[in-house]
Parts: C-alpha cells; sequence; structure tokens
C-alpha cells in the first residue's frame, strides 16, 4: 500500500506539486515572524561582498603595479598605478575617436587642436573644420538608401534625415550617431574575435557560457557605478558601458554563425587545400556571414537603446536631451527626442539588414562613372550644397539654417503632445487614477505584501523544490546556491520586492502573448503582420516606453510594470506564433480529419506542440521584464533598481554595491533560465523534437 | 607498378580510450564489447588496394563506416591505427603542411550535399582550390571557365549557389574538385540528394568524365544498383568490417557472406554478367558469322544470340576468338533455372 502511494508520487508530476505547494503554504504560515529567526530571515553573512569588491576596484586603481609616470606640468616623475594609466588611455582614446566623428559631420577645432598648439589656433581663428551642411547629409542618406535597399529605403533614409532636421534635432542626433559609429566597429571586433576563440576551442567556450549569460542578464544600470570609477564621466564611458553590453551578443552570434556552418563545407575547404588561416578567412566567416552581419545589427539597436543610460554617465545627445525631459515631467520634449531615436534605430536597423542580405556581383561590366556614380553624386552635393551655406553666411546675420537648425528654432510637435496630454489627463483622470488605485491597493499592495511575509525557508523550499521537480537534484542545488547567495546579503527584502514585481510582468506578459500570438497565428498572413509588429516594437530602445506611462499613471508601480509588461510582451507573442508556426500542416489536417473544433484543435494540437518554443519566449519574457523593473528606478521605484540607481550618487562604496546587487538580479534570470530551459528541453524529448 | 592508394589493417574508433582499447585487443575488435566500453567502430580492420586509373566503389547502409573510410584515406579524420598509403607514402605520418600539399596536388573531393561556398559563385566556387594554391586570379579564372565548359554548365558562370538546382550544384561541386587535376578523385554519395532521374543522368555524365580523365577513384554509395554501374570493383561494409571486395559480376555470381547475398538476390543478372562469365571457353576455334564481345553485359546482347541460327563466337578486344556461347546458357540466365 505504501510503496504504491510512492510510486504514483515518484510518477506524477502534479502530485509532487501538490506537495510541495503545500509544505510551502505550511511554512509560510508556521514560520514566526521574528527577525531572530533564521528561517525568517538569513543573517547577512556575504555583506562584506561589496565592501570587499570596493576595495579591490580603488586598489587597482590607486596602489597595485605602480609606475613612474612623467608629469609634464610639475616636471617630475610620480607613482601611479599601471591599472589607472590603462584605463585612462583607453579613455582618451576613445573619446579622441567619438570627438573626430562628431567634428567630421559637425565642424569644430577640437581635433585641430590636438595637432597644433592653443596659441596658434587662437591666433587662426579660420582654421576650423567646416560642418557638413544638413542638406547634404539628407541627400547622402537618401543615396546610401538607394545603394543598399533601392527606392523604399532610400525614401526611408531622405525623409528620416529631414525630419531630424527641419525639427532641430540634427546637432544631438549627430552626437548620438557618432557614438554608435565608434562603438559598433569596436563591439564588432571584440565580438568576432572571442565568437572565433570560442568557436575553435571548446574550453574558451564552455567558460564563455556563464560569463555571457551573467553579462546579458545584469541589468544595465549596475555596470555604470564601476565605469565612472575606472573610467571617469563623459562620451567614453557611455561608450564603454555600452562596450559591455552589447558585445556579448555579438560573440553569441558568431559562435552561432560559424557553428551552422555544414561540417562538409569545411572539409571541402580542406580538401582544396586551405591552411588554417585560409579556412577561417575564406571559408568560415564568410559562409557565417549572414549570422555575424546580424550580430552587428543587434549590436546596433543596443547601442541606441542604452544612450539613454549612456547619458548618466555623461554621453551628450538625444539621450541626455530625452532624459533632461523626463526629468522635468516635458512629455512632449521627451516624446519627440524618443521618436527621434527610434527613427534612427529604425533607419540603421534596415539599413543594416539590407546590407547583410546583399550580395556581391563580382562581374558587373561598368565604367568608372557607373560604378561611383551615387558617391560623385554625393561629392557633388556635398560642394554645392556647402557652396551655398558659404555664400549664405552674408544673408542670415546670427544662425546659418543651410549648416544647422538649432533645436530651438526647428518645428516642434511637443506642445501638441503636451495638450493631448492634458487633455487625456483632464478628460480621464477619474478612470485612469481609480484604475490605478485599484491595481495598487486590491491587487499590487497584497502581493507585495504576501511576497514580503514569505520565510526565507519558504521560498528557498519552493525554487528549490520546482526545480528539483523540473531538473533533478543538480538543478536544484544550483538554482538553491544562487538564492542562497542573495538571501544571505542584506537585500533580500529588495530582491523580494523585484521579484514580485517581475512575477506580476511575467505573468501578465505571457498571458498577453500568447493569446495575442495564438489569434494571429491561426493564418499566414495574421502571422506576418504579427512578427513584422513585433519587428517594429523590438526597435523601441526600452525607456521608450516608459515615456507614455509615467504621464498616464504617475510615479508609481503601476507604470513601471505596465511599461515591463508591453516591452515583455513581444518576445512572448513572438516566440507564440514561432511556435504555433512550427507545428507540421500534416498534424492540423490529421486534426481537422478528426473533427476537431478551432478550440480543440488549439487546446489539443497546436499549444501541447508549441510549448516547448512558448516556454523560450517566457524566459525572454523574465529577462525583459527584470530590465525594464530595473529601469523603473529611473522614475522611482523601491526595489534593487533603486538602490543600483542611488549608487550612482555614491562614488565612495558605489561601485561594490551596483555590481553586487546587478548580479543578484542576473541570478534571478539565469535560476529562472535555467529551470525553464530544462522544462522546454524535457517536453520536446518527450515529443520527440530533440 | 604499386598500387595509388594502399591501406592495411586500418582502423577508426571514435572514444575516449580507443587506442588503449584497440592495442589491448590486439586487432582482433569485437563491436559490441568495444559499445559497452563507450566506443564506436567505425573502421574495422580495412585492408586493400586501388590501382591507377581503377574505380573502387565502397557500398554500404547508413552507419556501415564507409564514408569514415573514405575520410580516413582523405585524411579529414585520423585513422586509429593501420597504414595508408598514397603512392607509396603513408599519409598517417604527414605534419600539416605535407598533408596541404598533397590535397593541393594531388586530392579532389565531391560531397554528398555539394558543400558549395554560398558567398562565391559557381566561377569562383571552382577557381576556389587553385586560388587557396596561389595560382593568380587571372589563370585560375580561365582553368574554371574550362572546367565549366567540362561539366555543362557554360552561360551559368555568374550564378550563385542557391540560384542553381540540385544536378547543377553538383556539377560545380565536381568540378571543383577537378580543378586542381588530381590523380585522386573522392566522391562522397555524390548523387544520393538528387531525384532518381538527374541521378540516371548524372550517372552516366560521372562514366563520360571518368573515359575521358581516368583518374584513380573511391566512390562511396549507399546505392547497390549504383555500385553495379559504376564500379571497376566494389568493396560491400557492414559494421565497419569490408564484407567483401571483388568485381561486380563476381560479387553477382558468388556473394561471400548471407549479407551480401540480401542485396544481390534481386539483381538481375543479366544486367550485370559479362558474356564472358557464362562462355565456353574450351572451344577456342569456333567458327560462325556472327561474333560478341566477351565484356558485353549479357543484357545488351542477348536478342542477338536468342535470334541466331548458328554457334555464336566470342572475341576479345583484339578481335582473336576467345571462346563460344550456347544459347541456353543466356535463357537460363534470363530465366533462371
Amino acid at each position: 500500500m505504501d510503496k504504491n502511494y510512492l510510486n504514483i508520487i515518484r510518477s506524477s508530476k502534479p502530485a509532487q506539486f501538490g506537495i510541495l505547494l503545500i509544505v510551502f503554504l505550511l511554512l509560510y504560515n508556521l514560520v514566526p515572524h521574528n527577525e531572530g529567526n533564521y528561517f525568517w530571515r538569513l543573517p547577512s553573512l556575504l555583506a562584506f561582498i561589496p565592501i570587499k569588491l570596493n576595495e579591490i576596484i580603488y586598489a587597482a586603481l590607486y596602489e597595485w603595479f605602480p609606475l613612474k609616470v612623467w608629469d609634464p606640468i610639475f616636471e617630475m616623475y610620480e607613482e601611479k598605478a599601471a591599472f589607472r594609466e590603462f584605463t585612462k588611455s583607453i579613455s582618451k582614446g576613445l573619446l579622441f575617436l567619438i570627438t573626430f566623428v562628431r567634428e567630421l559631420l559637425l565642424g569644430g577645432d577640437k581635433i585641430i587642436d590636438v595637432f597644433v598648439s592653443d596659441a596658434w589656433l587662437k591666433d587662426n581663428d579660420w582654421m576650423t573644420w567646416p560642418a557638413l551642411p544638413w542638406t547634404a547629409a539628407t541627400v547622402g542618406a537618401f543615396l546610401l538608401g538607394f545603394q543598399l535597399g533601392g527606392i523604399r529605403l532610400a525614401l526611408l533614409g531622405g525623409i528620416g534625415s529631414l525630419y531630424i532636421s527641419i525639427f532641430g534635432n540634427w546637432v544631438p542626433s549627430i552626437q548620438t550617431l557618432s557614438f554608435v559609429l565608434i562603438t559598433t566597429p569596436i563591439c564588432f571586433v571584440l565580438g568576432l574575435s572571442f565568437g572565433i576563440w570560442g568557436y575553435l576551442d571548446r574550453k574558451v567556450e564552455t567558460a564563455l557560457q556563464p560569463v555571457l549569460n551573467v553579462m546579458q542578464t545584469m541589468p544595465q544600470f549596475a555596470y555604470l557605478v564601476p565605469i565612472i570609477a575606472l573610467f571617469g564621466l563623459g562620451d567614453h564611458a557611455g561608450s564603454i558601458a555600452t562596450i559591455v553590453i552589447a558585445t556579448p551578443p555579438m560573440i553569441r552570434n558568431t559562435i552561432l554563425g560559424l557553428k551552422r556552418i555544414s561540417p562538409e563545407v569545411v572539409e571541402a575547404g580542406l580538401m582544396s587545400g586551405c591552411t588554417k588561416t585560409q579556412l577561417l578567412f575564406k571559408v568560415l566567416i564568410p559562409t557565417a556571414r549572414r549570422d555575424i552581419l546580424n550580430g552587428v545589427n543587434t549590436v546596433i539597436m543596443q547601442c541606441l537603446a542604452m544612450v539613454v543610460i549612456a547619458s548618466f554617465v555623461g554621453a551628450k545627445g538625444l539621450g541626455l536631451n530625452l532624459k533632461i525631459a523626463l526629468n522635468s515631467l516635458k512629455i512632449g520634449k521627451a516624446a519627440e527626442a524618443g521618436f527621434c531615436i527610434v527613427l534612427i534605430a529604425v533607419i540603421l536597423d534596415r539599413f543594416t539588414k539590407a546590407w547583410a542580405n546583399k550580395q556581391v556581383d563580382y562581374f558587373e561590366n561598368l565604367t568608372f562613372f557607373q560604378r561611383y556614380k551615387l558617391l560623385i553624386i554625393f561629392g557633388t552635393s556635398i560642394l554645392i550644397f556647402s557652396i551655398i551655406a558659404f555664400i549664405a553666411n552674408g544673408y542670415f546675420d546670427k544662425i546659418n539654417y543651410l549648416y544647422v537648425i538649432p533645436i530651438e528654432k526647428g518645428f516642434t510637435f511637443a506642445h501638441y503632445i503636451d495638450a493631448a496630454v492634458d487633455w487625456v489627463w483632464e478628460t480621464f483622470f477619474y478612470s485612469l487614477n481609480s484604475f490605478n488605485k485599484f491595481l495598487l491597493t486590491e491587487v499590487l499592495g497584497p502581493m507585495k505584501k504576501a511576497y514580503l511575509g514569505m520565510p526565507v525557508v519558504a521560498t528557498l523550499t519552493l525554487t528549490m523544490g520546482v526545480a528539483y521537480i523540473i531538473g533533478g537534484i543538480r538543478t536544484s542545488l544550483l538554482v538553491g546556491g544562487m538564492m542562497l547567495f542573495i538571501a544571505m546579503s542584506k537585500y533580500w527584502d529588495r530582491a523580494l520586492i523585484t521579484m514580485y514585481m517581475a512575477t506580476f510582468a511575467v505573468i501578465m506578459a505571457s498571458l498577453n502573448g500568447i493569446i495575442v500570438g495564438s489569434i494571429f497565428a491561426q493564418t499566414e498572413r495574421g502571422s506576418k503582420i504579427i512578427l513584422s509588429v513585433c519587428d517594429f516594437f523590438e526597435t523601441f530602445p526600452s525607456f521608450v516606453y516608459l515615456i507614455p506611462v509615467i504621464f498616464l499613471f504617475n510615479i508609481t508601480d503601476t507604470s513601471v510594470l505596465i511599461a515591463a509588461i508591453v516591452y515583455a510582451t513581444v518576445p512572448a507573442t513572438r516566440y507564440t506564433v514561432w511556435g504555433l508556426n512550427s507545428v507540421p500542416l500534416s498534424l492540423h489536417e490529421a486534426g481537422t480529419m478528426s473533427g476537431v473544433s478551432r478550440i480543440q484543435r488549439w487546446t489539443n494540437i497546436e499549444i501541447p506542440l508549441a510549448f516547448p518554443t512558448i516556454m523560450l519566449g517566457v524566459n525572454q519574457t523574465v529577462v525583459f521584464t527584470l530590465q525594464m523593473v530595473i529601469l523603473g528606478a529611473l522614475i522611482g521605484t523601491e526595489d534593487l533598481g533603486q538602490l543600483i540607481f542611488g549608487a550612482l550618487s555614491r562614488a565612495q562604496d558605489g561601485p561594490g554595491v551596483a555590481i553586487t546587487l546587478g548580479l543578484f538580479v542576473s541570478l534571478m534570470a539565469i535560476s529562472v533560465d535555467v529551470i525553464v530551459r530544462k522544462w522546454a528541453e524535457e517536453r520536446k524529448k518527450a515529443l520527440g523534437l530533440a | 607498378m604499386s598500387p595509388t592508394i594502399s591501406c592495411s589493417s586500418v582502423y577508426k574508433i571514435f572514444g575516449n580510450n580507443a587506442q588503449t582499447l584497440l592495442s589491448e585487443s590486439g586487432g582482433n575488435v569485437d563491436a559490441k564489447k568495444f559499445q559497452e566500453a563507450g566506443c564506436i567502430v567505425g573502421v574495422n580492420n580495412a585492408s586493400f588496394d586501388v590501382n591507377q586509373g581503377e574505380m573502387l566503389v565502397v557500398m554500404g547502409l547508413s552507419g556501415s563506416g564507409k564514408s569514415t573510410l573514405l575520410r580516413c584515406i582523405s585524411r579529414l579524420t585520423d585513422a586509429t591505427s593501420g597504414k595508408i598509403l598514397i603512392d607509396g607514402e603513408d599519409i598517417c605520418l604527414m605534419n600539416n603542411k605535407q598533408l596541404i600539399e598533397l590535397r593541393r596536388e594531388k586530392m579532389g573531393m565531391v560531397f554528398q550535399n555539394f558543400a558549395l561556398l554560398p558567398h562565391k559563385t559557381v566561377l569562383e566556387n571552382i577557381a576556389f582550390p587553385l586560388q587557396v594554391k596561389g595560382v593568380t586570379t587571372e589563370n585560375s579564372i580561365h582553368k574554371a571557365l574550362e572546367m565549366v565548359e567540362l561539366v555543362g554548365l557554360k552561360g551559368r558562370e555568374n550564378y550563385f549557389p542557391r540560384e542553381l538546382s540540385g544536378g547543377q550544384q553538383q556539377r560545380v561541386g565536381i568540378a571543383r574538385s577537378l580543378a586542381v587535376e588530381p590523380d585522386i578523385w573522392f566522391l562522397d554519395e555524390p548523387f544520393s540528394a538528387l531525384d532518381p532521374l538527374i541521378r540516371k543522368e548524372m550517372q552516366d555524365e560521372f562514366l563520360r568524365l571518368q573515359s575521358v580523365l581516368n583518374k584513380t577513384i573511391m566512390f562511396v554509395t549507399h546505392d547497390f544498383d549504383e555500385a553495379l554501374r559504376l564500379a571497376d570493383r566494389i568493396a560491400i561494409m557492414k559494421d565497419g568490417i569490408i564484407e567483401q571486395l571483388d568485381k561486380p559480376d563476381n560479387i553477382v555470381l558468388n556473394p561471400a557472406t548471407d549479407y551480401v547475398r540480401k542485396f544481390t538476390e534481386d539483381v538481375p543478372r543479366e544486367k550485370v554478367l559479362k558474356i564472358e562469365s557464362i562462355m565456353d571457353a574450351s572451344d577456342p576455334h569456333a567458327s560462325g558469322e556472327i561474333a560478341v564481345k566477351k565484356d558485353d553485359i549479357i543484357e545488351t546482347v542477348a536478342e542477338k544470340i536468342l535470334n541466331s541460327k548458328e554457334i555464336i563466337k566470342v572475341v576479345d578486344d583484339k578481335n582473336s576468338v576467345v571462346g563460344s556461347i550456347n544459347p541456353s546458357k543466356v535463357i537460363k540466365v534470363l530465366f533462371g533455372g
């Protein structure tokens, strides 16, 4: 009899989950809420970690490996730490490059100043690089678009830069663009090198995997404080933060692309007599070209997603403008800057995708003029517009509109947006406010309380139990270890708040995504439409989602959660559509011939088969949600994000705290990832899809 | 003259401690025992020669080790033990530089799924082995154009692989493997990914090429009919062991094992056997007007023999009489018994 029960429990996962739930509830209710009780909260044994990290960072900066460095001002040798000299030279180099691109387009004399003396420059004030007139730049964007993807991309590029120019966003846009143009190639080279290394050496790949996992799940904010400590404030700091965040996807894309090459192609290369170098550069990389260029596309998107965050460490451009507008609650201005960022993102996205899919035609038999037609037109237009702009100097007295339209003189639609916001606010104030209130007091408040009222032993039992049932003892120990790490810090309560927000948003976003995805995936046309909608939304940098919700719901948890839900619905929808579309047609037909209704087909055939793919979407949803919840600190929340954000203004112990907290968020995401991935794999195996 | 390819006691065993297990077994490898120890036997004691200008077809079902054997001989994988001589030199002992040299000068290989470089055009793909060797662009393109003509792809030089049909892609693969004018030609199931009609056409094309080029060939296939059509000699493999290695008609007439018999049972004899195998050689002075050649396949001359009223003489290449043939033997081959 007893054995029978045991067998049932051993073979039935629902029974195991049931028992786990009962144990969890018992622990929840029986463990007394009392600070001295270790079942309630663990002692903060690991509180030394951030302090230690800080010590290491500062020791590296000021004490280790001292070098004698010549100080030209005091004309003497000074002891300086090698690491600091190293970070300084990186900063200088990056800043020079960014300024170089910036001045190339906007004009100025900073770069010239590097090569000549200050005094000489002052005496010769004609010695300044002229700005590129926006008119010529617009022609350039049009021609580049035409070269890459015909008239459609030409119009996108041309109209886009025309809009940016006449609405007065030319200068900040170029500042942002120069940032992207310098950061992207660096990410590309780093990502490609590490990717190739990982592909060639299995050990390197295994070592890279966890590092990449942590890097890709760390909230972007967490990097900022250490970067300020190491590199100081400025455009270069923003660039470095972006490099840290955008390189991992490049590495992954490179490894993925190289691994996808069929072994026969490698063998064909070898049998053709390639040396190792020839194999790499003539066979492997060109064959993986599309995946690698898709990686470049991801890098560019990440760069643009980072512009606002980078402005916290001193990067200039649209991001800074948006941040300032948001801080003073000027929704219209913020929306305008946000729109420009989205526009640049869309243009760069389409351009790079077109470039990735373009094949070179080696056998075109063209004359010199035919081949370089577009370049010649561009060169001529620069010349003509520059001359016109130069002549116009005499006509305009202060501002030469033919070079740059400054932001306060450009067209604007900010006041329309502000008026619309006011109107919405006045018209729907009551209903919005009561919805907000209802959500806060009836749903979010109690949920938060329930999470905070959870004894640590109950939390650990639940997470480890779920991990055990799904993935076995190793998964359970892994997840348990990660949770324990967080629980033994002094930030457990904040972490619980982050968890509550993330749970709520993940559930809502997944439900939305699965429902929307299922509806659209019913027809081929619908799938196509919804996938391109997802593409469109994915080019939005994450913080753009915060703009509309702030004015609708003020600075509350609701705003952040709604932004997170909307943001994270995109991957859930995308993966649902992918999953449903991958259900073989023959199974649809078999279902139809068995006489199932549409709903039956959905519940009995489509969802079970698409389940593993949908779970991977949920995985993405978790990462997206956590990013947004942490980003929510920007507008004021009280979870881990707020502490990370707060660390920005605490130079002394900030770096250590920020890294530790960022790591916590990353560990949460990885815990979920480990469990969900295992689950999806198991289902795949059960369905014979693996 | 020494054989072009010569293998003796070649083993390929996958797994971590393959080397030790193999030396312990003393060459007597039992696949099952090895599997229990975590090793998979790919090639088990293969010894054979391929002569200059000969076509050896290695036939086996999937997992029989035929592709592994081919890859050992091209050293795309390293054999666990054994000697593989190419023109008298052991390739297992060659360093990387010598190996690259060997592949650049002497070897060409065709792959099942074509393995063309997707970013290069037909012409560039074919010129690729020449270019990695250091031939100038002009010369390599010139040579590639010759190859394009040889495989009948004229007019498609500037197409990309994705714009070609399977048969056309394999023609490019063939042209690429021949561009360096190799002595030894490896073909790994070259026609398996093609549909039956195209396959037949490509086999004919292949026979035409071989009659012009006269390379030393190792051809891997899982299709017994293909092996019979093309081979000078066939090696039939199962579980890494060569079950039988012989001329096609001998395999059909005298299958060495039950496994080989399963393949030969349904093969129509008249399509495989030559007159030589049923002629009466004891009568070298047979007279008569009508003659057949001793290398003729029975099916192609059966009608001629059966319609004739008189004794038919069999002649060799030089037209001297080597025997006679009795129509009853032809009838026996055609209708069994």
